[in-house]
Order: structure tokens, then sequence, then C-alpha cells
């Protein structure tokens, strides 16, 4: 097949299709027996590829395909071209995403306990509209709570082929590798200095926790005023 | 005059300072004090106990605020001062309560938490046998920390990712005329045969049913050979036979009298080889039940 109509009808297909175009998707575009092999049409993806660089446009392959996007350094621009303002995600949803993408599958309530609050309904209701997230199934313990997974839809929002393109997690360190405060010296510091805080007295009744308090949280309260004018002149 | 101050809602904690602002964009003064406009927060702002609730939003729960308190003095997780810290918590908590009583709940969990643990640490930690040594009591809640920083910083990077709406848009072009054109199928054998399977099984729903009784009945004929025998004695096998009911009628005396054989209601006999058969009713007293409703009990041979 002639490589410049090659190029062409690849082009245009994933122009037409407006949304990413697997591989089995282009072969289709081929009569009968005429389809090129897969090999040969990567090769004419990446040749398309290349032209585009330095262009307005890139090609780029998410989890569903190929799709030609708008290059994400004309963002700032061309977002001009529409006077709402893009959606924005509040950090609850954000952390509830990463979890189910990273936990996969993963039950409420593990997300509870790692976020250490109550999942807001809202929030996977949100993430289900938009697709992004999907009951994968049940965990077999008793209640049988929904599993959460992500969907091809995330990874393309994100510009993703597979999950392991996520940014990699933060490495864990352990307590054991820093020193523990266990000898006796230190230990009785931390006595003497936790009694003057008169920390031991967060329930203790309010008379005497507010004598003991009150230095400190006046020497908060400093640290924690705005460089500015105080507010209550 | 009185200085008047307008807190703006923030996704981010008031303590990490906005991002610098960028050269070509003039940003808006978010509040004015005494005339003065302010267009960064300042460091570490206090916070009247009014804009609490403005404040905790921006905290995604007791976690987040504990690595606040933390971060904001840069202090190592793995060694957090459990007493400084937990002091400052409570303050925040006090700050609070009142205000925010729906959020409490989780809040106080921790405040209870960092004080079981306070408690633990003061106390003398004997080494039982069994257990690896001495746990730092704030191992778990360093590991929850941690765990939540994790997390916490993915969804930041997440937030990061190129995404569509916002940084990267789809393109999309005309197609100027429509043609539909449908592929052939691939039809295997399989699929044929089961079409056909369907349009048999449809043609069958127009089949003419014509119900009728039985005409012929084991049962009866069973009937009929013994009365015909209680009487005669040795009876010609070919005799039982009526040869004008066709074969249907042959064939249904034979099992009737193959019937009565296995029920012992009746004899065969053969004098020699190749003999005609013989058939009698059997002795009385070898009668073993009714063969069926509709038959009469044997009679007693003569």
């Amino acid at each position: 097949m002639n490589e410049t109509h090659l190029r062409n009808l690849i082009e245009a297909a994933l122009l037409a299709a407006g949304a990413p175009v697997p591989l089995s998707e282009l072969s289709r575009l081929f009569d009968e027996g005429q389809a090129p092999a897969s090999q040969e049409l990567r090769a004419a993806l990446e040749r398309l590829a290349l032209e585009y660089a330095g262009r307005g446009i890139e090609l780029k392959e998410t989890a569903s395909g190929f799709r030609v996007q708008v290059r994400g350094a004309l963002a700032s621009e061309i977002s001009r071209l529409w006077p709402e303002r893009p959606p924005r995600f509040s950090r609850a949803l954000l952390e509830t995403l990463a979890l189910i993408a990273y936990r996969q599958p993963i039950t409420r309530a593990e997300i509870e306990a790692v976020r250490g609050v109550a999942v807001n309904p809202n929030i996977v209701k949100t993430l289900l509209e938009r697709n992004w997230v999907l009951v994968v199934g049940q965990r077999d313990v008793p209640g049988h709570p929904e599993l959460l997974g992500t969907t091809r839809e995330f990874l393309d929002y994100f510009g993703l082929k597979t999950l392991d393109e996520l940014p990699p997690l933060a490495h864990l360190t352990a307590m054991a590798d820093v020193n523990l405060q266990l000898d006796l010296g230190e230990d009785a510091h931390a006595k003497s200095g936790e009694a003057a805080d008169g920390g031991m007295a967060p329930f203790a009744d309010e008379d005497s926790a507010e004598d003991e308090e009150h230095p400190e949280s006046s020497a908060t309260a400093s640290e924690l005023v705005a460089s500015g004018p105080r507010l209550d002149s | 005059m009185k200085p008047t101050l307008s807190i703006v809602v923030c996704n981010s904690p008031p303590a990490s300072p906005p991002a610098e602002a960028q050269p070509e964009q003039v940003e808006m003064p978010f509040a004015m004090v005494n005339g003065e406009p302010y267009s960064q927060l300042p460091h570490d702002l206090y916070i009247p106990p009014q804009a609490l609730e403005v404040f905790l939003e921006a905290f995604e729960g007791p976690l987040d605020l504990l690595l606040y308190l933390i971060r904001r003095r840069n202090l190592d997780i793995l060694d957090i001062p459990l007493a400084e810290i937990t002091r400052q918590y409570m303050q925040y908590i006090e700050l609070m309560q009142g205000l925010q009583l729906e959020l409490a709940g989780e809040y106080l969990v921790m405040a209870a938490t960092l004080a079981e643990i306070k408690s633990r640490m003061l106390l003398p930690r004997p080494a039982l046998p069994g257990t690896d040594g001495d746990e730092d009591p704030r191992a778990e809640l360093v590991r929850r920390l941690q765990e939540y920083e994790r997390f916490k910083r993915a969804a930041e990077e997440i937030n990061e990712l190129p995404r569509l709406e916002r940084d990267v848009w789809p393109t999309y072009a005309e197609l100027k005329e429509r043609q539909v054109v449908r592929a052939l199928p691939q039809v295997t054998l399989q699929e044929m045969l089961i079409a056909f399977k369907e349009v048999v099984a449809r043609s069958q729903m127009f089949a003419h049913h014509h119900i009728e009784r039985e005409r012929l009945s084991v049962g009866e004929r069973m009937s009929d050979i013994l009365a015909a025998l209680g009487t005669a004695g040795f009876v010609p096998f070919m005799q039982l036979f009526r040869p004008e009911e066709g074969r249907m009628g042959v064939t249904v005396t034979f099992v009737a009298i193959l019937e009565l054989m296995r029920e012992g209601l009746i004899d065969i006999v053969q004098a020699e080889a190749y003999a005609p058969l013989h058939v009698r009713a059997a002795p009385a007293g070898r009668t073993l039940h009714v063969v069926a409703d509709n038959t009469p009990t044997v009679p007693p041979t003569a």
C-alpha cells in the first residue's frame, strides 16, 4: 500500500473518530484481506507522530487507543476558547481516586482506613458517573462490600496507557530505621518536657487546663499570627 | 475605621504559600487590610475561630491536620515529638468544638489516640516474652501518617498529569459525506446451522395436532387374553392374534402375552422343537397381583 495513502487514511480516521481508536479498529478500515499488518500500522502511526513534532497537535496513545490531541504546551492559550473554567477536582476526590487507582480492587472501608475520614458518597458517585471507576466485584466477606477499580476512561482522561504509567508511590520508611527513644535519659527528658507542657491534661477540668495552657497558647498564637496587623486591633 | 479581612476559601492548607505568582499574570488582591491590597496569604496566617469552618475544609481529616502540624515545623515524621504535636492538635480541636460538631467525631478519635500514645510513651515498657521487644507506641500512628501521605502525594501527582478538558483536548475533523458501508459478515457453518435450527423450530409452531385416544391398550389386551384362556385350557398361540388389526394390533397382543408371562399369569408350552406353541392360564395360587386396573382378577383354572 502507498505509504502516503496509509498515513492520510490513519490521520483522517483518528480525526473523524474524535475518540481514541485502537489498532484493531484501524485495520477494519481496509478492504478484506488488504489490511496491513499491525507492525505496519504501528510504523505508520510512528511516522505520523514524527510529522506532528513541532506542530500544534500531537499523537498520543492511551488505554483505549490512539488519539490526535492539542499539544499540552498550548493549553493556557487554547483554554481561552471556552469561557468556562476546566473542571477542578477536590483533594478528597483525588485522594479517593488515587487510592482506587493504586490499590484496586479496594473497598470503601479500606479507603476510609487510609484517609482517616468517611468516604463521601457524592465523590464515589461522581467517579462512577464520570466512568472513571467501576464496581468490579464484591469481597467475599460478611456484608459483601463492593470492590472498586478504575476504567480505561480514567486512563484516557489522564493520558495514560496503562496503570503502570501512574506516578510511582513514595516509598515507606520503616520506623525501625530511626533511633527509637528508648533509653532512660531520653525518656526522662520526654517526661519532664511533657509535664511542663501540661500536655497530660487535655481532658482535665477546664480551669487547670486553661491555666496551664495559657502560656503556650499565647506563644503558639504569636507564631500563628500574620505578619500583618493584628486582626482584633 | 475597622480593618476588614475577607478569607478566601482555598483548597490547600493555609500554611503552604500559594504558588508563586507567574510574572505574566497579575493577581487579584484577595483581601484589603487598611486599604492595602494583599495578594499573598501571610505565612501561617492566624485563623480566627469564626473562619474555622473554612479552615477545616482545607484539611482532609485528622491525618491531614496532623501531617500539616508536623510538616509546618519541618519535623521528622518518624520521630514525632508527641507532646508538642498533641498540644497543638488539641488547640485546634478546642477551637473547633461547638462549631463543627459533625466533623468533630473523627478529629476527636485522633485526639484520644494521641493522648493514649502519649501516656504509653510515659509508662515503662517491660519486654514481654514472646513479643519482639519494645515497639514504639507511635509506630502505628506513624504508619498511618506515612500511608496517608503517600496517597496525598499520589493525588497531587495525578492532579498534575496532563488531562483532558484542562491540558489537552481531542481533535476532531468533520466528515463531509458519510456513506454507510456495511461490511459483509463472516458467516460460519455453525451459525448457519443454528439459524436453520431456529427456522425448523419456528415451522413446528404451525404443525397441526390431532389428539386421539389410544386405540389399543396393552392392559386391555391382557384382560382379553386371560378371558379367552380362562375356560378353554390350552389355546394355540397363533389363535390369540387377530391379523386384521394390522401390525400394531399384533404387536400389542404380543407385548400383552409377554407381560402376562412376566407376571406369571400364563404358561406357554411347546410339545417339541418347532411344534406349535400353546398357551394356558397359570394355575391358581401363582397369581401375584392385578396387572392393570381394568384387568379382571384371574379366573381360577378349571
